[in-house]
């Protein structure tokens, strides 16, 4: 069975311009790269500030075009931003944002919301339409009752579930989360990442979970990839790339995650964070990483299954092809 | 400390669900509504036609200042009754101000909605236009357009709607490109809604309130460019008389005659007044938020 959803060799560059006089300077954004997304399953795709993540979300759903690669969906090529037959895919492949303030009209109800893509869409009877609002609110567990109420008169945690409601009103196959929960509480976090899970054993939704939580990513994820300066360098199974990352970046990343009782053992990176404007040469990773070779500063890795366990990675030092060097901070 | 300010939360009253607009609008809207009344029963209620004369009362003065209820605010230099001139000349200047006034927004909202929407070429000329406009002295552009094309009143209103147009071009924009970013209107282009239905149902509800604000206060300007225009004797052409041109041609009897100048001097006030703080209070009953 081929992927619901397949993005293959995705580039996307920005010119940024520096100075009053300054020449624009190329930045890459997302360098390279490629995913699948199947019905029922989610990609949790994580890194940190800046690496990319949410510039791929948004290819992938095709709000932005590619400037290399390509993006195909059930099976047929993404049309261009804009287009008729790209504004009728987003009844297929829906968004869920950061920050649910934002993403709702402060000047309407819910409910007038809510049932927004259904009317886009010209799904169902006009008449029926409010009805079938109130029900996607209430799968999300909102009362009948707060549809009429303004996005600013409800909690944050209510608001997101607004969000989500809208973007599963038309019943998509895709839905791409940016961030969903960064913005809510802790306790917050956790119900509409339960919601998440259920609405998708519902629908069948493939979704694509982008964060820098890296226990939320592991809650909800069926796949994992980890996100450097606009490319992946590792990808597998949650619990194996969370509990035995095999990058060195994943490492220092999982690390990072506070352990009761453990101590000592985190990874302190070197160096400044990645700058895409300046983008090292070989692997974008070996000024700050702590086993980099010769090798790993002439020679970009690619991400290919790793000899052994099959897990894609993109190291030379992982994949074995030199021994890691010593660094005295090592210990 | 909280048992005491915990009831007192629980307690607080309802939101009153239409309350009376405050007296200050009140007055505004009263005093709007009797101007546009004014304006449309301007044939019913007029003492005499605009042009007539009364050679013998001659600027007479108003009821309240020694005069006769023959004239109640009196006649100017040739016996025309300014009661009746005012009537029309409310008429003539509420048509001119509100039709320049919706004529500005409406181009200036649309040419910024455009610019935000396609950027690149198309943003670029609008913003040359808004950059041309603003920095060419409206005063010189209009007596321009008048002395080539002749006046008309039809030509007269659409000049003037040029008046502020940039204005409201260069807030449609930036507000539009703000919130097309990202926000609300990213999110709704996501879920696939045609531009038409980003702009005219979410985008300029939002910018609404901005908007409003920017027409009271170009209002009041549009009412004085007016009475200027017609001062030089490009604007409203004698007979015909608007709030403005009475200002104008009572100034020389300022000292002799002060009711010729004072009843269309304080009828701009008072109307500017007005609309100023409807505006105002519409950009607040507008916003749920603060409601």
């Amino acid at each position: 069975m081929t992927p619901m959803l397949e993005a293959k060799g995705l580039v996307r560059r920005y010119a940024m311009r520096r100075g009053l006089m300054g020449r624009s300077v190329e930045v890459r954004a997302v360098d390279g790269v490629s995913l699948s997304v199947e019905r029922g399953r989610t990609l949790g795709l994580v890194g940190e500030s800046g690496c990319g993540k949410s510039t791929t979300g948004r290819l992938v759903l095709g709000l932005e075009a590619p400037d290399a690669g390509s993006v195909s969906f059930q099976d047929k090529p993404m049309p261009a931003p804009g287009t008729a037959p790209w504004r009728a895919l987003r009844s297929r492949m829906q968004m869920v944002f950061q920050d649910p303030l934002g993403a709702l009209d402060r000047r309407l109800p819910i409910l007038a919301q809510v049932q927004e893509p259904l009317d886009i869409h010209g799904i169902g009877e006009a008449k029926d339409r409010p009805a079938r609002a109130i029900e996607a609110l209430r799968a999300v567990g909102l009362r009948p009752d707060q549809a009429a109420r303004y996005p600013h008169e409800l909690s944050g945690g209510q608001r997101q579930r607004a969000v989500l409601a809208r973007a599963l009103a038309t019943e998509p196959a895709l839905l791409v989360c940016d961030e969903p929960i960064s913005a809510l509480d802790v306790s917050i976090q956790a119900q509409v990442m339960n919601l998440l899970v259920d609405q998708q054993e519902r629908l069948g939704l493939g979704i694509l979970f982008i964060s820098h939580d890296l226990r939320a990513v592991r809650q909800v994820s069926h796949r994992v990839a980890v996100m450097y300066l606009g490319t992946i360098v590792e990808e597998g199974e949650p619990d194996a790339v969370l509990h035995d990352p095999a990058h060195p970046y994943a490492q220092a990343l999982v690390s990072a995650i506070p352990h009761p009782g453990r101590s000592g053992q985190r990874i302190v990176l070197q160096g400044d964070p990645p700058n895409p404007a300046d983008r090292p040469t070989g692997c974008a990773f070996h000024p700050r990483c702590p086993v980099a070779t010769a090798l790993c500063a002439r020679e970009a890795p690619v991400l290919k299954p790793r000899r052994g366990d099959g897990r894609l990675v993109a190291c030379h030092v992982a994949q074995g092809d030199v021994a890691p060097a010593v660094t005295q901070r090592a210990a | 400390m909280s048992d005491m300010t915990l009831p007192a939360i629980a307690e607080a009253p309802p939101r009153a669900k239409r309350a009376l607009p405050p007296p200050m609008v009140m007055f505004g809207l009263v005093w709007l509504t009797l101007m546009l009344l004014t304006a449309v029963l301007a044939d019913v209620i007029s003492p005499y036609a605009y042009t007539a004369l009364d050679l013998r009362n001659r600027l007479s003065p108003p009821a309240f200042m020694g005069g006769t209820w023959l004239h109640p605010l009196g006649t100017d230099e040739l016996g025309r009754d300014v009661l009746a001139r005012l009537i029309y000349s409310i008429r003539m200047s509420l048509l001119i101000a509100f039709g320049a006034t919706i004529i500005g927004a409406l181009i200036g909202t649309t040419l910024g909605f455009l610019a935000a929407h396609f950027r690149g070429f198309v943003e670029q000329v609008v913003l040359a236009l808004v950059d041309f406009s603003a920095s060419l002295p409206f005063l010189i552009l209009a007596l321009a357009v008048l002395a080539f094309f002749g006046n008309s009143m039809v030509l007269f209103i659409c000049l003037l709607g040029l008046h502020a147009w940039e204005r409201y071009a260069r807030i449609a924009r930036g507000l539009a490109i703000s919130a097309g970013s990202q926000g609300y209107a990213a999110a709704v282009r996501q879920l696939g809604a045609s531009p038409w239905r980003i702009y005219g149902r979410h985008v300029l509800p939002n910018i609404a309130s901005t908007l409003i604000v920017s027409m009271t206060l170009a209002f009041p300007e549009i009412i004085l460019l007016e009475s200027g225009l017609s001062f030089l004797g490009l604007g409203v052409q004698p007979p015909a008389t608007s709030l403005g041109s009475m200002v104008g041609y009572g100034r020389e009897y300022l000292t002799r005659a002060p009711w010729i100048l004072l009843s269309p001097a304080l009828t701009i006030v008072l109307t500017t007044l007005s609309v100023s703080l409807i505006g105002d209070w519409l950009r607040d009953r507008l916003d749920p938020t603060l409601r």
